[in-house]
């Protein structure tokens, strides 16, 4: 289940068990940005050194051909762990396992590599994610080559061939530049490429927001069937709860670096828990309701250089109390998942709230 | 960019190694570059005149009337002959004699051949080193990056023709006189190639450091392709459009720098006159008469830059799609 | 009963591009009209021309863009063909705008008073200390706390919802009786578009102010707007109440476009999707340029194209009805 590693606690229980080892378990990971100001600011205006906490102790796993997605809105550190998980950043704490084997015992390249080959990634911005100078064939090849898979001309061309088919597109699109393509025969591209190392597990950093809807339908589509047919396991993220809810089987909700719920995708969009869960299912427009009036909770998010005291969600929550401004909230075990929060803990806060 | 849509003849023939030839050569044709160019009439002038000369300098033995350098040829009693259209000029020499007696018009041509090769030869020096520190710098970033663009910022400070006397002091000092003449040429490259790298490495570092970041380049860094090779098969070619405009009017700045030098006597030797030393000899016959000696060389060279400067200008319009 | 005028009367509106490839024409001959006080949603795909029918609406067409053809006409009076001075009046003081990002929409070195009193000043007869009362007033309406703390503030101290706010602040000043909102919400985080929204929703209800709201998303239009325009490779499709496009869409191109929404509590293993993608302007192809995607194509699509008329409660080009 993708929630045994949402606590120590848990994770710890799974490793007594000897359970199979899910096919990703992220353990207290964190990542730390220096933003501070050049050194001679710091020394001339006396400024401090300062530390963004992009990513602060998130735990979760993720059962092979599963689909776990992390949602929040900007700044709130979901693509940074996604750059960590494929090796983008390195990690300033915790670990990252693929199927029981931490990423951070393989310290060379070398040794790493085979790990990597079955973990690749989609990116959000089709314009940006295909090298302009290159031709969509050696655009899909490059893993193929890099890895070392295949040798010989006639094979990669056979490789590449299958594919485009697979994402479809045709064999002869191969020949093509990316500025031929539409956005969403792109984000196609980039799905082939992605897919040319045969991985076994893809994180997609919101790979629809930059579609229209209409294309956003194609890609979701073709993402749902690839997982299917070819047993993917999927890190989703996205900022869409309604593409959220479409795609995942458990869904993790980001806030300030740290995870504010993490449960079963049905029990969380029927029942969601957290304050800030509801807020963002509030602020969903629902087609069924015409001209809604609806009350927006006021407040944005805080600046993360210099995060709240205790709960980094109480300023902007109804249900925030003193405990709630000072201790920090841990995930908590709920039906389904877990939940960081004191008023749910406490029962002050029903679920049909 | 609109892209036009082709035939399944066209994409079978983009198969072949002579069809990728001949693909990119219609891609450029087709290209929004050569549009630009073509309706831009500056552009067309200054690629027609740049174009010009340089044929002439490539083939100089063949399109001079004469060769300047073989001393059988030259006759002291043709020295001094006036241009072929005043009184006292000769129809064998178009554009008159110098000191000499060398055809003028010929020894320009070897002159811009000479100004051209130095020209060239610096500005791929200092692109080499540019686009090589630039790339390091932006793709390493951190202290690697804080060192070279400081010592970027003091080489800033000298200009060209201070470093040129400095080199060109260290090596006379260094080696016998009778070497000098076949060094000069060195000399200069080396002179006029360090104090123009700076350009191109602030340009691709820039560049780089944008390129970096996308997700393309990302792509490439997960699946373990080797820092080096993703600069240069990645980062590269995407630096090199604002590249190619700052070595276009490099070129120009190149020859002026190498034809202030040759004036001052610190660039080529009269035995292999470039440009600036045709205007260096020919200034001390300017007061008695003799002005087409100076002048028309110093036509040419400014002929030269300005047209190679026009191109560069209209180059880094048609590549700045703000403009477009 | 004698239909009273429109505010914004739009007909047969083209927009050309000249380019070296031909003359590109990005809308083909559309008409609407906002009627006082209405908010008119117009969504379309990126390339639909819908941002394009707002610009020109204000006079802020990009060159080489140009209105080759149509009218539009604020109360009855023409303003597609003003000269530059007298658009520029216009723009303000009867139609304000709203764009995507709101850093555009204000100069990063001036002071939000500056900005605001300058703007109120152009469209009205107000002494300066006048003009800052009601910027003043301006900046509380759209909600931004601590108003006279932030009144002397730059741009940039501002976050993105709360530029946004300012933005509206700006297009309000001179009590404009129409706004061109231009994606308004798009380069906003979820929870903060929602207060955008209501925000908008509020303002225009309080002044009686029109609204043509730009977007790509369905889930504003449906929670903002009176009437839809859907727009496809530079024609209406659809045009109509909110709730007839939302519930019975009759274009098999708004048919297709709800279906592809994910809708959370309804589960599908498969959304459905509209094949293929809006063609570029360069080949859109003859007769309805929505044939090589729409399933129920039939060979009238193919030669002839459709123009609006009228299908159940609302307007359709297709030649299902």
């Amino acid at each position: 289940m993708s929630l045994a590693g949402c606590s120590r606690m848990t994770s710890a229980t799974i490793r007594h068990d000897e359970a199979p080892h899910p096919k990703l378990r992220v353990d207290g990971l964190k990542r730390y940005f220096d933003v501070s100001p050049p050194w001679l600011n710091r020394v001339t205006e006396g400024r401090p050194r300062q530390t963004l906490k992009a990513v602060d102790d998130i735990s979760f796993a993720i059962e092979p051909g599963k689909t776990l997605s992390l949602v929040g809105e900007s700044g709130c550190g979901k693509s940074t762990v996604a750059r960590c998980i494929v090796g983008l950043y390195r990690p300033s704490g915790g670990s990252i396992a693929f199927e029981g084997v931490d990423f951070a015992s393989l310290r060379s390249r070398a040794a790493q590599a085979p790990l990597r080959r079955r973990m690749q990634m989609i990116f959000q911005d089709p314009y940006a994610s295909l090298n302009p100078r290159w031709r969509v064939f050696d655009i899909i090849a490059e893993p193929v080559r890099a890895f070392r898979l295949l040798r010989g001309k006639s094979e990669i061309v056979r490789r590449v061939d299958e594919l485009l088919r697979l994402v479809g597109l045709a064999p002869r699109d191969g020949e093509k530049y990316p500025h031929e393509f539409s956005g969403g025969q792109r984000q196609r591209v980039s799905i082939a490429r992605a897919l040319a190392s045969n991985p076994e597990f893809l994180v997609c950093d919101e790979p629809t927001s930059a579609l229209d809807v209409s294309v956003q339908a194609q890609i979701l589509n073709l993402m749902k069937a690839l997982q299917r047919e070819l047993g993917l396991t999927y890190l989703f993220i996205s900022h869409d709860l309604s593409v959220v809810y479409h795609m995942s089987d458990s869904v993790g909700v980001m806030y300030l670096g740290r995870l504010a719920e993490l449960r079963d995708a049905p029990a969380l969009f029927a029942q969601p828990l957290h304050p800030y869960t509801r807020l963002l299912l509030e602020t969903i427009p629902d087609l069924d309701v015409i001209g809604r009036r609806r009350e927006p909770l006021a407040g944005e998010v805080p600046n993360p250089i210099d995060p709240p005291s205790g709960c980094s969600f109480h300023p902007r929550c109804p249900f925030a109390n003193e405990r709630c401004r000072s201790q920090r909230p841990e995930l908590a075990p709920v039906p389904g998942g877990a939940v960081a929060c004191h008023a749910v803990a406490e029962g002050r806060l029903a679920p049909d709230d | 960019m609109s892209a036009p849509t082709q035939s399944e003849a066209e994409i079978e023939s983009r198969l072949t190694a002579i069809g990728r030839v001949a693909d990119g050569i219609r891609r450029f044709f087709d290209g929004d570059i050569w549009y630009s160019f073509k309706s831009s009439r500056i552009a067309v002038v200054a690629g027609i005149v740049t174009l010009v000369i340089f044929l002439a300098a490539l083939f100089a033995p063949i399109v001079a009337p004469s060769n300047p350098y073989d001393l059988a040829t030259l006759n002291l009693l043709d020295a001094f002959t006036a241009p072929a259209w005043i009184e006292g000029g000769s129809s064998a020499f178009l554009l008159g004699t110098d000191d000499q007696g060398r055809d003028m018009l010929s020894a320009i041509i070897f002159g811009t051949r000479v100004s051209l090769i130095v020209g060239f030869a610096s500005i791929i020096f200092a692109m080499l080193l540019g686009i090589t520190l630039g790339l390091i710098s932006g793709y390493v970033g951190g202290i690697t990056d804080a060192v070279i663009m400081r010592i970027a910022d003091v080489q800033l400070s000298f200009p060209a023709i201070l470093i040129a006397l400095l080199v060109d002091g260290v090596v006379r000092g260094l080696l016998p006189p009778n070497r000098h003449a076949d060094i000069a040429v060195w000399v200069l490259i080396f002179s006029i190639g360090i104090s123009n790298w700076v350009q191109f490495a602030r340009t691709v570092r820039g560049s780089c450091m944008v390129e970096r970041n996308k997700e393309y380049v990302q792509a490439a860094r997960i699946i373990g392709i080797h820092p080096i090779l993703i600069m240069l098969r990645h980062v590269l070619p995407n630096v090199m459009g604002p590249v190619s405009v700052i070595a276009t009017i490099g070129l120009a700045v190149a020859v002026l720098t190498e034809a202030t030098l040759s004036f001052l006597g610190v660039g080529m030797p009269p035995t292999q006159p470039s440009l600036g030393t045709l205007v260096n000899t020919g200034q001390n016959f300017l007061a008695s008469g003799e002005w087409w000696i100076a002048v028309f060389p110093g036509f040419m060279l400014a002929t030269l830059v300005l047209a190679v400067n026009l191109l560069g200008d209209w180059l880094r319009d048609a590549l700045n799609p703000k403009l477009r | 009963m004698a239909a009273p005028q429109p505010l914004l009367q739009v007909d047969n509106l083209r927009i050309e591009f000249p380019t070296r490839r031909g003359t590109l024409l990005a809308v083909d001959d559309i008409s609407f009209h906002i009627d006082p006080g209405e908010v008119l949603g117009v969504v379309g795909e990126s390339g639909a021309g819908k941002s394009l029918t707002g610009a020109a609406i204000i006079g802020l067409l990009d060159p080489p863009g140009r209105i080759a053809g149509g009218q539009i006409r604020l109360d009855g009076r023409r303003i597609d063909n003003l000269p530059y001075e007298q658009m520029r009046r216009i723009r303000g003081k009867e139609i304000g705008a709203i764009f995507q990002d709101p850093l555009t929409s204000l100069n990063p070195l001036y002071k939000i008073s500056r900005q605001l009193v300058e703007t109120i000043r152009t469209h009205a007869e107000m002494s300066p200390s006048q003009a800052r009362a009601r910027a003043l007033e301006l900046l509380d309406a759209v909600g931004i706390p601590a108003a006279s703390d932030r009144l002397d503030a730059y741009p940039h101290e501002f976050s993105g919802g709360m530029r946004q706010r300012v933005v509206i602040a700006l297009a309000l000043a001179a009590n404009p009786r129409l706004i061109i909102a231009d994606e308004p919400t798009t380069a906003l985080d979820v929870s903060i578009q929602a207060q955008i929204i209501a925000l908008l929703k509020q303002l225009c209800r309080d002044h009686g102010t029109a609204v043509m709201l730009v977007t790509h998303d369905m889930g504003v239009i449906a929670e903002t707007a009176d009437r839809v325009a859907v727009m496809y490779a530079g024609r209406i499709a659809e045009i109509g109440p909110v709730a007839a496009v939302i519930k019975q869409a009759r274009h098999p191109y708004t048919h297709g476009l709800m279906g592809s929404i994910p809708a959370i509590g309804h589960p599908v293993e498969q959304l459905t999707q509209i094949d293929g993608a809006m063609p570029r302007l360069t080949e859109i192809p003859k007769g309805c340029a929505f044939n090589p995607r729409c399933p129920e194509v039939f060979d009238k699509c193919l030669s002839h194209r459709p123009d609006l008329r009228p299908a159940g409660g609302s307007d359709v080009s297709c030649w299902l009805f």
